[in-house]
């Protein structure tokens, strides 16, 4: 997903000349390209975050749209309130890029997790949240993202994750794709498990489970009319995500799940959320093993959904 | 740039004078804190408004403007008189102050008002804001100057430091730093709470260069600050030794103004001293 960051941003800032990418002193080599061609719109901001966000509020209020770059944990949490004030209460148009969201970075440690950032940032007034599922919805989110008019969050994951989107599919924020269709389960995914998720329901369906798959790459705003289909047509509604049990899309859905419940004979689907829990997880090896660990791998997942229809 | 002529220094004394005056009469009204605040940095404000900045009232929006950002946003009543005073906007609004359904609050909002560059009142904030508005205007070669007004003891915040650092590194020279250094925080005197002395050796070591000035006198101000672009290829921060509560003998240097609010007795005699000065 990063290169097709760093790909992506390049070709869009050959267009808009508005475009300053402010990097938070990683990335090395990978904007090289941008560097040459834009000398004078390319920073590194150093290891200072909460400076390069109000450099980033800073420039959109003089008409540029600026990107942060820098991992998901230290562009998120180390510069919330210049997020909160400086982007989102001025309501300005820069996007907080997140590369390696979630367990991206397992083995580095907690330091460098991001699985309580989608909660954080979703709570913001004005912020969009977008978790694309592979490097196709890195591009395309990321364009839209650069045109506003507000500020949004775009986690990405590391790099050379499979490519599940083999034609462009037409993306809008806020509109989840399907992937694929099941009458008995849909898995809404957010975020770099896409490919477990569709691991997931190739398993279920080799056991006679009709299981669908729909990339919400918008956790906010959410998609509304996916919620309610999948939830007034499927026997189970479940919610994917590299992030931990609060707030995340798993809450988002919740949410939405309580608020509209309007009677007490409300027959809609049940939801289950898989997740990373509520711990700081450690000694948990790689991505993939952590994955295992936290019941999100695709064969994990399967099991826990298997178990829960029963 | 205008020079402190005798013409200039006269006018920025009479807009410090209007605004302290007014400054007192929305605490009261308003029941609105920080006065002491607000008083000590007015001279800062004349000086910028009235003797330095190459602003238009009419045209708040011109991208070639300079931007003044009031990173210590508690002062917010000091740059809403500033700000009524310069034309920005009617003086009526100014009764509004702190009122429901007024977007004049006690620390300014996005937008708040014609004039007002940036939502401030978490300390820290305005000196990275900033950054970005003077590179923006490197970026699109803009004759932009951008100068941000800060608190002493909004000098214990780091973003005020990361700031400093990335400025200094990317040699800013459209930006000016100005420390209303009037020596108390809320609590306590800013050089006991933490290790802020010495200060100006601090920015001097963050690759800035320095004046110190008395911040009341708004002549030695505008001077200080119409050095910008400094010729160095330096950024400009300008110490400015101030006195909380300035222009009122009772409120001066006595942090309890920091929070209080003048009564019908202390607004009379705050403002025939006002007058009389």
């Amino acid at each position: 997903m990063r290169n097709a960051f760093a790909r992506t941003i390049t070709a869009l800032a050959k267009e808009d000349l508005r475009i300053v990418l402010l990097s938070g002193d990683i990335g090395n080599r990978m904007f090289d390209e941008f560097k040459g061609l834009f000398p004078n719109r390319f920073y590194n901001c150093g290891v200072a975050e909460a400076n390069m966000t109000g450099v980033a509020a800073g420039l959109a209020l003089s008409g540029f749209r600026p990107v942060t770059y820098t991992i998901a944990p230290f562009n998120t949490y180390r510069c919330f309130e210049q997020i909160r004030l400086d982007l989102c209460y001025h309501n300005l148009p820069v996007v907080v890029a997140g590369v390696g969201g979630g367990l991206s970075y397992a083995g580095l440690g907690a330091t460098h997790h991001s699985c309580e950032d989608i909660a954080c940032l979703r709570a913001l007034p004005n912020m969009s949240v977008l978790c694309p599922g592979d490097a196709v919805e890195v591009e395309l989110l990321l364009t839209e993202a650069v045109r506003g008019p507000g500020p949004s969050y775009l986690r990405l994951g590391k790099k050379n994750e499979p490519v599940l989107h083999q034609t462009r599919p037409d993306l809008t924020i806020g509109k989840a794709i399907v992937l694929r269709d099941g009458a008995d389960v849909m898995i809404l995914n957010t975020g770099n498990t896409l490919p477990e998720a569709m691991g997931a329901a190739e398993i279920l369906s080799a056991c006679g489970i009709s299981a669908g798959v729909a990339s919400v790459h918008t956790v906010k705003p959410l998609d509304l009319d996916l919620l309610t289909k999948c939830f007034g047509t499927c026997s189970l509604v479940v919610t994917m995500e590299e992030h931990g049990s609060a707030g995340g899309l798993g809450g988002a859905v919740a949410e939405w799940l309580v608020d509209t419940r309007l009677t007490r004979d409300d027959n809609r689907a049940p939801l289950l959320r898989l997740n990373t829990g509520e711990h700081f997880l450690s000694a948990c090896g790689n991505q993939k093993s952590a994955r295992e660990s936290c019941g999100l791998s695709a064969a994990t997942a399967a099991k826990s959904i298997a178990a829960r229809l029963g | 740039m205008l020079g402190t002529t005798d013409q200039t220094l006269a006018t920025m004394r009479a807009a410090a004078k209007d605004i302290r005056r007014q400054a007192v009469r929305m605490s009261h009204r308003s029941r609105a804190a920080h006065l002491g605040s607000a008083m000590s940095c007015v001279d800062i404000l004349a000086a910028a408004y009235w003797g330095v900045m190459r602003i238009d009232p009419t045209a708040p929006d011109d991208p070639d403007r300079d931007r003044f950002i009031l990173s210590k946003g508690h002062a917010a009543s000091a740059l809403f008189a500033a700000l009524a005073l310069r034309g920005f906007f009617p003086q009526s609004v100014l009764e509004e102050y702190a009122q429901p359904a007024c977007h004049l609050e006690e620390h300014p909002t996005p937008k708040a008002a014609p004039g007002v560059e940036a939502a401030t009142g978490s300390l820290g904030h305005g000196l990275p804001i900033g950054a970005g508005m003077a590179l923006g205007a490197r970026i699109a070669g803009r004759p932009t100057r951008v100068f941000v007004l800060m608190s002493d003891g909004e000098q214990n915040e780091g973003s005020v430091w990361e700031a400093a650092m990335f400025i200094g590194g990317q040699k800013l020279t459209n930006i000016c730093a100005i420390i209303d250094f009037n020596r108390w925080q809320a609590t306590g005197r800013s050089c006991e709470v933490l290790a802020l002395e010495p200060l100006a050796d601090k920015w001097r070591a963050f690759g800035w260069n320095v004046a110190e000035v008395d911040g009341h006198d708004v002549g030695a101000l505008a001077l200080a600050m119409s050095g910008l672009p400094d010729p160095s290829g330096k950024p400009l921060a300008i110490v400015a030794h101030t006195v909380k509560g300035k222009g009122v003998s009772f409120m001066e240097d006595d942090n309890n103004w920091h929070y209080r609010i003048p009564n019908e007795d202390e607004l009379a005699r705050a403002l025939a001293e006002l007058e009389g000065a």
